[in-house]
């Protein structure tokens, strides 16, 4: 089983549903959030582009935040779901300087706190909270191993790319172009 | 042009607009590691030359500043954790893949064993000292009858206490100014020059203070050679690294990089070196001093800089 995500930035509208959708899912702490949304513009007026993304952690299969870790805390689950053990964190901010995406932050009560993918939703058989409000359907969520997924028959027909894949940690997130 | 925005609102402390999730502790921490790393060196190292009567400020005088620097070392790196009450976790468990992790242990090893060093010399040191139980003046002709082979294990751990002061910062890729094999040596070599340093003030015997400051001038020419070294490495690499290289070629860091810490705590105690051996004296806090402050900036600009340093998306 492998959980990945497909974000079409071309049905992407940037309304931050998804933000705070999962605020209030998983209790982000107020100032705190983590998945975010980035407006980027390219070009000079009138030749301009925009490209909307829904950003967060990219559950990596090369994670550098478990690689660098002193503890295990930072731990790869079933499904290549990157989590933190808080009682398990010391709170080094080593993941933090390791992560390429600023994925992660100092959670006000010490730990490192991250998108856990909403592990326990999908234990549930649901999709996570930022894919299940999403309301221009924008986001696709499943397992990569399975054929007929969601996930895999949008990767298997759109064009997609991910971020900064040169970093070497091989993203799990993929924005349809 | 090229500009991005956070449409959603993300302003998280620490992390926007500018990571700066280390503060003033790890470079202190940095700058005492690689200090009491560069002290037990040369202690160990005349000790298994057999210089140790000869070299007395190296061997017995200057190792009392390592008890002290480490564990002011270990205490800044305490006061940095978030989580503090949950930093025995680190001493549950061993990460290869993790330099801090086995930084830990290192640390873990070598801190006793610098205060068994320092306690070994203590009756030399000070006349008259009495150890009051039994067991510890067993302890101590034990101690000194296998003081070589202690020196062997102290010399190979500080040579790993400071690599692993630039390795902490070179493990990580998403922070290319910190993403250089070179950063291991150069650390290494930057520490035992502020050790070099701190042992030249310590000394007393004008042949031993002459001896470090030709050591300590050999040390400061290898770092410069690391310093070129570097900037032309992250000149002739991707683009990540030629924008984090700008930080010293006319960015934000430019003078404090330039002047405090390659004039003044490198080029300018090197002349002063070269001087005192051609026989104009003055005195050893200058130079001396000028190392030891260059040291300190140099970790603090380090990993201030490294952490504004990213990936490009």
């Amino acid at each position: 089983m492998r959980y990945a995500m497909a974000i079409d930035t071309l049905k992407c509208v940037g309304c931050s549903d998804c933000v705070i959708a999962c605020q209030m899912e998983n209790n982000v702490p107020l100032g705190f959030c983590r998945d975010w949304v980035v407006e980027s513009v390219h070009g000079t007026y009138p030749q301009v582009g925009l490209e909307l993304r829904s950003e967060r952690c990219n559950h990596c299969e090369n994670a550098p935040c478990v690689r660098c870790c002193p503890t295990g805390a930072s731990h790869i689950e079933e499904g290549g779901v990157v989590v933190v053990t808080h009682n398990k964190c010391i709170g080094c901010g080593a993941c933090i300087q390791a992560c390429p995406y600023d994925a992660r932050y100092s959670h006000p009560e010490g730990y490192v706190d991250k998108c856990t993918f909403c592990n326990h939703r999908l234990t549930e058989g649901l999709n996570p909270a930022c894919v299940s409000v999403c309301p221009t359907k924008c986001m696709y969520f499943g397992d990569l191993d399975d054929p007929n997924s969601a996930i895999s028959n949008v990767l298997a027909t759109r064009k997609f790319k991910s971020l900064a894949p040169e970093a070497g940690t091989k993203p799990q997130i993929f924005y349809l172009v | 042009m090229k500009e991005e925005l956070f449409v959603s609102g993300r302003n998280i402390p620490n992390i926007d607009p500018f990571l700066n999730i280390w503060h003033w502790q790890i470079p202190v921490y940095l700058f005492l590691g690689g200090l009491a790393a560069g002290i037990l060196f040369f202690a160990a190292l005349f000790t298994i030359m057999g210089k140790a009567d000869k070299m007395e400020a190296t061997v017995k005088k200057a190792p009392l500043i390592v008890p002290i620097a480490l564990v002011l070392g270990l205490f800044a790196l305490f006061l940095d954790l978030k989580h503090q009450l949950f930093f025995w976790r680190l001493y549950t468990t061993v990460r290869i893949e993790s330099p801090m992790s086995w930084g830990a242990w290192v640390l873990l090893v070598i801190t006793p064993l610098s205060f068994v060093w320092v306690a070994s010399y203590a009756k030399e040191l000070k006349p008259g000292w009495n150890w009051k139980w039994a067991l510890l003046d067993k302890i101590e002709a034990f101690v000194i009858e296998k003081r070589l082979w202690l020196a062997w294990i102290i010399i190979v751990l500080s040579v790993i206490l400071g690599i692993y002061t630039g390795i902490l910062l070179s493990a990580f890729n998403a922070r290319p100014l910190w993403n250089t094999s070179i950063l291991g040596p150069l650390f290494l070599v930057s520490g035992m020059s502020t050790g070099a340093a701190v042992i030249m003030l310590m000394s007393r015997s004008a042949e031993e203070k002459k001896l470090m400051g030709g050591i300590d001038l050999l040390l400061i020419v290898i770092e410069l050679f690391f310093i070129t070294h570097m900037i032309m490495g992250f000149q002739a690499g991707s683009e990540t690294q030629i924008a984090s290289a700008q930080l010293f070629l006319g960015g934000p860091f430019t003078v404090p990089f330039w002047v405090f810490v390659v004039i003044l705590g490198l080029i300018f105690p090197a002349i002063l070196e070269v001087m005192e051996r051609l026989g104009i004296h003055m005195p050893v806090i200058v130079p001396a001093g000028l190392v030891i402050i260059g040291g300190f900036i140099f970790r603090f600009i380090m990993v201030e800089a490294g952490q504004i340093t990213r990936y490009l998306y």
